[in-house]
């Protein structure tokens, strides 16, 4: 197979066609820049922080939106990184090691933030603690506590944007669990600018590896020589996502362009979905415990950190 | 032909016997979905209609986010 572009040995073959390995880390880094402007995922006087975890996809936005921000001459000073550190023991270790090389080598800042420190656990200790009285799989509190970390710290460290390394796969795995479970309230927050909007607490988040798959992500890492040791979360197999993953991954190999017709289709119906759902003004409150954005009189990630009170 | 594979997922090293022609093919034995995939040879890409080699040495690289 030989590249479209120039006919040298290709590296992978898209829809479109094949292409090599400088063709690819153009059409990459082209496809992302043109979905930050389409969406308008990125302004000119905002300061970002990216939610990074050291595993491609995170290295992958926090390398591309330095470089957006230099080709756009926005000052390099908005930006900065912000990791979770969730206590997942054999994983989140390594993964924070090539996160911190990788910020000094590209003199990133790099904030930290530890589920420990705020809840008073790590994740391994706290959600069997968690799960007797709620049922809670790993992945549930560990979503919330994250989410809300993320949101908390980019806020208090003046970002009004949050850049996720969330890509075509997750966006389609997303979409796919809110169909089957009905979540039509929830699908809502979904799409490339995601989350709830237009609400003094919440940054936005933005999701610039929106439109690139997995293995695109994977690829251009690869090609960059960017160091990530492989390392897997022991819980995600654990999950409904995980099986999602597996099902749209069958019909991918099967049907080519599957997931970015899930995706596609999901953008057409996203602007009538955010229509009928429920204002985040009129529904939004703070949280009595710690002031944090809520649903309810208690947030999600006060009323896990009771439980686990509680129980230590 | 006998090849030598290394599964960056199994943090293994193995020896396979194969009797097809193709990347493709080779995935297809292994029963491995080629969306979850990179192969590489000698760190160089190679695309699923790739042929193998006898004695080749391919790694088997996970695209899957880990968590
Ligand atoms: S797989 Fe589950 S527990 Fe592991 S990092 Fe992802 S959400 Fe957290
Ligand atoms: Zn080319
Ligand atoms: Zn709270």
């Amino acid at each position: 197979m030989n590249c479209e572009k120039c006919g040298k040995k290709a590296v992978i073959v898209l829809q479109h066609g094949s292409l090599c390995k400088h063709h690819f880390i153009d059409h990459f880094e082209s496809k992302v820049f043109k979905t930050i402007n389409r969406f308008q995922l990125i302004g000119r006087n905002e300061k970002i922080c990216v939610a990074a975890s050291g595993g491609k996809d995170s290295l992958t936005v926090l390398y591309l939106t330095k470089k957006y921000l230099q080709e756009n001459n926005i000052p390099l000073q908005n930006l900065f990184a912000l990791v979770v550190d969730e206590g997942i023991q054999n994983y989140r270790e390594h993964t924070i090691v090539d996160l911190e090389r990788f910020c000094k080598d590209h003199a990133i800042i790099l904030q930290k933030v530890k589920t420990e420190d705020e809840f008073g656990a790590t994740l391994d200790k706290a959600y069997p603690l968690i799960n007797k009285d709620e049922h809670k799989k790993p992945c549930n509190v560990c979503g919330v506590w994250r989410r809300y970390l993320l949101n908390k710290y980019a806020r208090k460290y003046g970002a009004e944007t949050l850049v996720t390394g969330h890509n075509l796969d997750d966006e389609a795995q997303a979409i796919m669990m809110n169909i089957f479970k009905a979540n039509t309230k929830i699908a809502a927050r979904l799409g490339p600018k995601s989350g709830i909007q237009e609400h003094d607490l919440f940054v936005q988040r933005v999701k610039p590896l929106y439109l690139c798959s997995d293995k695109e992500v994977r690829l251009y890492t690869l090609l960059k020589g960017f160091t990530i040791q492989f390392a897997e979360c022991p819980y995600s197999s654990a999950g409904y996502r995980h099986q999602i993953q597996e099902m749209l991954n069958d019909f991918e190999e099967k049907y080519t362009g599957t997931k970015q017709g899930i995706v596609n289709s999901f953008l057409a119906l996203l602007p009538a979905l955010k229509e009928t759902a429920p204002k985040a003004v009129e529904t939004i409150k703070q949280c009595s415990l710690c002031q944090e954005p809520a649903e309810h009189d208690v947030c999600n990630a006060c009323s896990m950190k009771e439980i686990l009170k509680n129980a230590l | 032909m006998e090849i030598t594979i290394f599964n960056e997922r199994k943090k293994s090293t193995e020896k396979v016997h194969f009797s097809g022609t193709t990347i493709q093919e080779l995935l297809h034995q292994l029963k491995i979905n080629a969306e979850t995939v990179l192969v590489t040879r000698n760190n160089e890409v190679l695309t699923e209609e790739e042929i193998v080699q006898e004695k080749d040495t391919l790694e088997i690289l996970s695209v899957i986010s880990g968590g």
